[in-house]
């Protein structure tokens, strides 16, 4: 009883530092970003190549765009996920478990809650820069419709903290890199081919449809489509409320399961 | 940060009752680690099982043990990685439980790993250390630069860390830890995998450090590092404290000043005991691992020489001077004591 009145599980330790955190996650990126942005750059643009050129010679306009301009928004969004989604698993196990860097911080005033917080705080980060790469590239090929596509960076700041936070999620309960495979094959491959990126959800069946929902990809591509198209129905809101709602619920799990790995 | 403290103070005593100070005031103000009863239990099985120990300003404090014997978590415990399962511990005069963060601002820890960033470069790893304890790089540049210049790393202050030897992250680690001026310096293992060379460079610096009136907290299972660093030193094994002193007082104690190995071929047991019962005023206790028998004495040379008077079948001898190892052994491993059962 002594030991929980001094531990509380739920005393958050969350303050300003994880920025410090965040500070020195960008600093080693200054050491290879160039590698990692070209290798994060090219593969949505072979899939715009092959789909939106290739493929897309064959469909008819889908919601009143060319192929082309329907998939490459949510190529966009994607690319965001999957860079977010390997930095938070891949890039944090090896800061956790190999180069033991959270060791390192935590014997400093900063707080796991808060290395941990600096790490989502990368994870967003990269999804805004490669997404803003990408909606250049978009703008030089003539795919980006209205000026409203200035607000996807933003919109890709929401997405990327709930992608590093389901990551971290990951991370945290992750004994070793192998089980990566399972996330990126069983949870965000599926969410990939089913979240709208190649086709509209309105031909799924229902339940499908349903389970789109649930993803936040599908609300991230949403409305980075209609931001760039400059289609934005007011129900759009309804996908900033959904990445918010998701955002809030995620908060603390990452952190708590951080802890019970860390803290013993 | 200690300037409150008079130089040249004794690194052990306690504090000379002077009339018109309040004892208990100074004892406090000078006392780092304060631990009571602390025990430490995972899954219900008590790692760290209720131990008593304080750490004064100014003096190395040693903690021995096997593997396993709950050193690490004891350190776990002081910067607040590690719940406190009961007792007491207090550190830079704050409840550990408590007030984990604001201890750590006043710690330094060299863990037992080597957890520099190693994309990063020397320097870099240095300010980006600062700047977690939220201080400015740019204002205490100087600062660092002497905590560079103490572990003889200037000239690798731009090199990548990934291209740095054992020895240099080893003291490159030290030297972060001692960026916040710390009132505590934790050494977990500081020289674990480090090749004799390195290791001996790593134990002048840490002297050199003493000098500075701070308190550290060693953890090891090198005995000779024990020997050359501790001012005062406990021996734990499976959670408990066994024994608490001076390297040279335990010796002492424990061992006496030498032991005489024997060799034999032939029921070294046997002729353990036969000496034992034989000779009890000229020794303080034996250990045996496999053939070789351990004679813990006072005169090595005159035990060999009444030895020798009996018809004796070894194959090798030998007289040196006792050492923390023979302490150390004796307490946690097997060891025979006429007086006692085993």
């Amino acid at each position: 009883m002594k030991t929980d009145m001094r531990f509380p599980l739920f005393r958050l330790e969350i303050s300003s530092r994880f920025l410090v955190v965040l500070q020195r996650n960008l600093l080693v990126y200054t050491k290879y970003w160039r590698s990692s942005l070209i290798f994060n750059f090219t593969e949505p643009m072979l899939y715009l190549a092959a789909l939106g050129v290739g493929l897309g010679v064959f469909i008819p306009e889908i919601e009143g765009m060319s192929y082309l301009e329907f998939i490459a928004p949510g190529l966009l969004v994607s690319s965001t996920m999957w860079a977010t989604s390997f930095e938070c698993t891949y890039g944090s196990l090896i800061r956790l478990q190999v180069q033991k860097s959270y060791y390192a911080i935590i014997t400093t005033p900063v707080s796991l809650d808060e290395v941990v917080l600096g790490d989502i705080a990368f994870g967003a980060f990269k999804s805004i820069l490669y997404g803003s790469v990408i909606l250049l590239v978009l703008l030089i090929l003539g795919l980006v419709a209205s000026p409203l596509a200035l607000l996807v960076p933003l919109v890709l700041l929401l997405s990327g903290l709930v992608f590093a936070q389901l990551s971290m999620i990951w991370t945290s309960l992750a004994p070793n890199f192998e089980v990566f495979g399972y996330y990126f094959t069983l949870v965000l491959t599926p969410m990939f081919l089913f979240s709208g990126i190649f086709f509209p959800m309105d031909n799924l069946p229902l339940i499908a449809q349903r389970l789109a929902w649930l993803t936040p990809l599908y609300h991230t591509v949403q409305l980075c489509r209609g931001l760039i198209s400059g289609q934005l129905p007011p129900a759009y809101l309804t996908h900033v409320l959904a990445l918010i709602i998701f955002f809030l619920i995620l908060f603390l799990p990452p952190l708590l399961l951080m802890r019970r790995r860390l803290v013993q | 940060m200690q300037t409150d403290e008079a130089e040249g103070l004794p690194a052990l005593d306690f504090p000379l009752c002077t009339k018109g100070v309040n004892m208990q005031d100074i004892t406090i103000s000078r006392k780092i680690i304060s631990a009571r009863n602390l025990v430490k239990r995972y899954n219900g099985k008590a790692v760290v099982d209720g131990i008593n120990f304080q750490v004064y300003r100014g003096e190395c404090f040693g903690i021995l043990g096997p593997n396993g014997a709950g050193k690490t978590t004891t350190v776990k415990m002081i910067y607040g990685l590690s719940p406190i399962s009961d007792g007491e511990l207090t550190v830079v005069g704050l409840d550990a439980g408590r007030h984990s963060r604001e201890i750590r601002k006043h710690l330094g820890v060299v863990s037992q790993d080597n957890n520099l960033d190693p994309e990063l470069t020397v320097w870099e790893n240095m300010i980006m250390f600062a700047r977690y304890y939220g201080l400015r790089p740019a204002q205490i540049k100087g600062h660092l630069m002497q905590l560079l210049a103490l572990m003889d790393l200037t000239d690798s202050a731009k090199a990548r860390v990934d291209t740095l030897s054992g020895g240099m992250k080893r003291r490159l680690t030290i030297a972060r830890s001692l960026i916040n001026n710390p009132e505590l310096l934790i050494l977990d293992e500081p020289t674990t995998g480090l090749d004799p060379k390195a290791r001996h460079l790593v134990w002048q610096k840490l002297r050199d450090i003493k000098q500075q009136q701070i308190a550290i907290l060693l953890t090891t299972h090198y005995l000779e590092e024990a020997t050359k660093l501790c001012d005062r030193l406990v021996i734990m094994d499976q959670g408990r404290i066994l024994e608490e002193g001076e390297p040279l007082a335990l010796v002492e104690k424990h061992v006496g000043s030498q032991v005489l190995e024997l060799g034999l071929k032939t029921d070294p047991s046997a002729f353990q005991e036969m000496i034992m019962t034989r000779f009890p005023q000229l020794l303080k206790g034996s250990w045996l691992l496999g053939d070789t028998i351990h004679l813990y004495t006072g005169n090595g040379s005159c035990l060999l020489q009444k030895l020798q008077e009996i018809p004796f079948p070894y194959h090798y001898h030998l007289v040196r001077a006792a050492t923390l190892e023979d302490v150390f052994l004796k307490l946690t491993g097997k060891e025979y004591v006429p007086s006692n059962e085993d």
